[in-house]
């Protein structure tokens, strides 16, 4: 029964259990005894009833001849002598009929008993029940030698003996009653071993579920206490190494993820310092290509134009090794939004061709160099990959600012959509390498993050690619942004600011 | 033409700027360490002292502060993005402005030509030194006077107290400070801003009072006075 055993817990089910394997022992047990009992009791009353009767029938010498009331008075005899409970005695011969009785003739007395008793020399027994009553009804032929040495003969005269046998009857209801009485505190008694064995499951079962819930939140050097040697201390033990070669794989695969960010960083260093000193003299080539022979001109030009997008390209690498060591800066300053999009606008030599929504007042907390990267790479992203006009829109809900960069393309397919801000995805393959690093949404998508906000991109209702980044107004509440980083997140100055320094800071 | 003084220890990048600055015309002195930089000094008489911050030995941050003991010489510190513990460091050690390589030549010259660039002299009819509080300013002569005694500004201190100072009382902007002061031409790092006034206030204000002249107006930015 699936649905039963669903129903109810472990705990539940093990009490139950347990329960009816103790009530169908204590019935058994007492049924068994209750037959058991009770036939010793009846057999042993019922042997001394008839053999004491026996006795007495044998030793009886009815006096002659026989009349009801001499013969009364041996019965009141041999009745004085009943063993073991009170007898009445009857006798019966020919049509004569005595008892030590109030009445001559019993009731209890059935016809199968007179003549099995008539033909049998040792007498013969039943037991009846007459209204209710039980009764042992014990026939003894009263014998006698007609000749001396021979064999005894029946002389027609014949003793009953009705004893009553209530006595074993009340022996045997206190019988069932102990028996119900013992049976019904064992059933108690039984529920505390029930309960035990309960625990005993339920507590590795309950630390079990602990255990796996920790793991499961990332506690990975959670193990339990193996105790004993049963099934759960195997099932413990078993978890324990699941748990440890888990946390191995984890560990390892970290392990892996640092050398590869740590190699990634490595390289745009090395990268860099030669980067440095050739693109110091880009200029110089620039400048004298003019002078030299077309071919050569080409050539050196062909370097410059190449070292200067190589420089960009490492400097994307290097910041995005930052975000992933988790070492990226938040250096946070109270600006208006409208005055930072229109700087990041007019640096770029952008005012032209972009048109600015851009209502005044609108005061935030962030780090103004981050915030130039997000508008100009999403605002050069829409004017290299979508058309104008290009529009940039700042509005305010609730504790946030929303940043709108709105073109007149033709969107992005739905495919790309989900890879936009991967790092290297070209939305179309076909795409020239030019344009870009590659990295620039990756590293909005980062520097937002960073901020404790969000980026998302979407294909405008009237045609044309529309990204929204929603910061919050108040900078990043720690907990967001750069979760493991050392305090940088939380604005102010400068790591090596000291705090009464920093209360003096705008 | 002004005569640079470059401390860099990397052979490409020290060679690089160097041809760059002197296509450009400059006069230029390239020292391998911060040591060989300290002695040239003197010898060459270097109008802007370019330093690179990771140099083996004497480190780019020391080097800046030994020049401070003794001179106003403007100086511009190369760093490479990241670096950001250094920069905050080094700008504290009086560096005026940095630039953060790889670096165009262009942008190399015109860090140079924004940090040598004279505070603009006054065009009004204003006396030539103006009093505020103990301070003796000197527009015109580019002094400054604390209770009569001179003042050894550098030359982004000096030109941010003339600026503040032009008109008291006026809120600036960090950001606004940056593009007028430093000429950044977009969004930089305030961090300079922040530097520079404690750097300016180390030398002007009373330490164990509230700054007076430099005011901070928390979430606006910094004015000069009221006193």
């Amino acid at each position: 029964m699936p649905g039963a055993a669903a129903a109810f817990g472990l705990r539940t089910r093990l009490v139950i259990a347990f329960l009816l394997v103790a009530a169908v022992s204590a019935v058994t047990t007492a049924a068994l005894t209750y037959r058991q009992a009770r036939n010793a009791v009846l057999v042993r009353a019922q042997d001394t009833a008839v053999t004491s009767f026996r006795e007495e029938v044998e030793q009886f010498v009815p006096r002659l001849p026989l009349d009801p009331d001499t013969l009364r008075w041996d019965l009141y005899d041999i009745a004085a002598r009943a063993k073991p409970h009170p007898w009445i005695v009857f006798a019966e011969y020919g049509s004569l009929r005595a008892s030590s009785g109030d009445r001559p003739v019993s009731g209890v007395l059935t016809p199968e008993l007179r003549r099995t008793t008539l033909t049998s020399a040792h007498g013969s027994f039943e037991r009846v029940v007459k209204d209710g009553n039980a009764y042992l009804a014990i026939g003894m032929p009263v014998m006698t030698r007609v000749v001396a040495g021979g064999a005894a003969v029946p002389s027609g005269l014949v003793l009953f003996a009705v004893m009553p046998m209530t006595n074993e009857d009340v022996d045997i209801d206190s019988l069932v009653t102990a028996a119900r009485d013992g049976a019904l505190p064992g059933l108690a008694v039984a529920l505390v071993p029930a309960l035990l064995a309960a625990r005993s499951v339920l507590r590795p079962v309950r630390e079990l579920r602990r255990a796996a819930h920790s793991m499961g939140g990332g506690q990975l050097d959670t193990r339990i206490t193996v105790r004993g040697r049963d099934e759960m201390a195997d099932l413990a033990r078993t978890f324990n190494e699941s748990a440890a070669r888990l946390e191995r794989s984890v560990e390892e695969l970290r392990e892996a993820g640092a050398r590869a960010r740590r190699f990634a960083s490595d390289v745009s260093h090395e990268l860099r310092t030669p980067l440095a000193g050739m693109l110091a003299v880009t200029d110089v080539v620039d400048e004298e290509a003019g002078t030299l022979a077309p071919n050569t001109a080409r050539a050196v030009r062909l370097i410059s134009a190449e070292t200067g997008k190589l420089a960009v390209l490492v400097e994307d690498l290097m910041e995005i090794s930052r975000f992933d060591a988790r070492v990226a800066e938040l250096n946070t300053d109270e600006v208006d939004a409208a005055e930072a999009v229109r700087n990041t606008l007019s640096g770029r030599q952008w005012l032209g061709r972009v048109r600015a929504e851009v209502p005044d007042g609108l005061r935030i907390r962030l780090d103004t160099r981050r915030f130039d990267v997000i508008v100009a790479n999403l605002v050069g992203n829409a004017l290299r990959h979508g058309a104008e006009p290009v529009t940039v829109r700042l509005s305010a809900r609730g504790d946030t600012l929303i940043t709108e960069v709105h073109d007149s393309g033709p969107g992005i397919p739905p495919d790309a959509l989900p890879h936009i801000f991967d790092r290297f995805y070209k939305a179309d393959a076909a795409r020239s390498r030019s344009s870009g690093s590659g990295l620039g949404l990756a590293i909005t998508k980062e520097n937002v993050h960073l901020h404790g906000g969000t980026i998302h991109a979407r294909n405008a209702a009237g045609g044309g690619a529309l990204f929204t980044v929603e910061l919050p107004f108040d900078g990043p509440t720690s907990g967001s942004g750069a979760p493991d980083g050392p305090s940088h997140a939380h604005g102010g100055t400068g790591p090596a600011e000291s705090r009464d320094r920093a209360e003096t800071i705008a | 033409m002004p005569r640079v003084l470059l401390v860099e220890d990397d052979p490409s990048v020290r060679e690089g700027v160097e041809i760059g600055l002197c296509q450009r015309g400059h006069e230029v002195h390239a020292a391998v360490t911060g040591e060989a930089g300290l002695e040239a000094l003197d010898a060459f008489r270097p109008d802007i002292l370019l330093l690179d911050l990771m140099l083996p030995a004497m480190s780019g941050v020391q080097v800046c502060s030994r020049v401070r003991e003794t001179s106003q010489l403007p100086i511009i510190m190369l760093t490479a993005r990241g670096d950001d513990i250094d920069i905050v460091v080094g700008l504290e050690a009086g560096a005026d402005d940095y630039i953060v390589k790889p670096a165009r030549t262009e942008v190399i010259e015109a860090r140079i030509r924004a940090v040598l660039r004279r505070a603009e002299s006054p065009i009004d009819a204003r006396p030539a030194v103006e009093h505020h509080g103990e301070l003796d300013i000197d527009r015109a002569g580019h002094t400054v006077l604390r209770s009569g005694d001179p003042v050894a500004l550098a030359p982004s201190e000096l030109k941010l107290l003339l600026h503040l100072s032009a008109v008291p009382e006026q809120v600036y902007s960090r950001q606004r400070l940056l593009k007028e002061v430093w000429d950044h031409s977009f969004h930089s790092d305030i961090r300079l801003v922040d530097a520079c006034v404690r750097r300016l206030r180390a030398k002007i204000e009373d330490p164990s009072r509230d700054p007076r002249y430099i005011q901070t107006l928390r979430g606006y930015g910094y004015r000069f006075g009221p006193l």
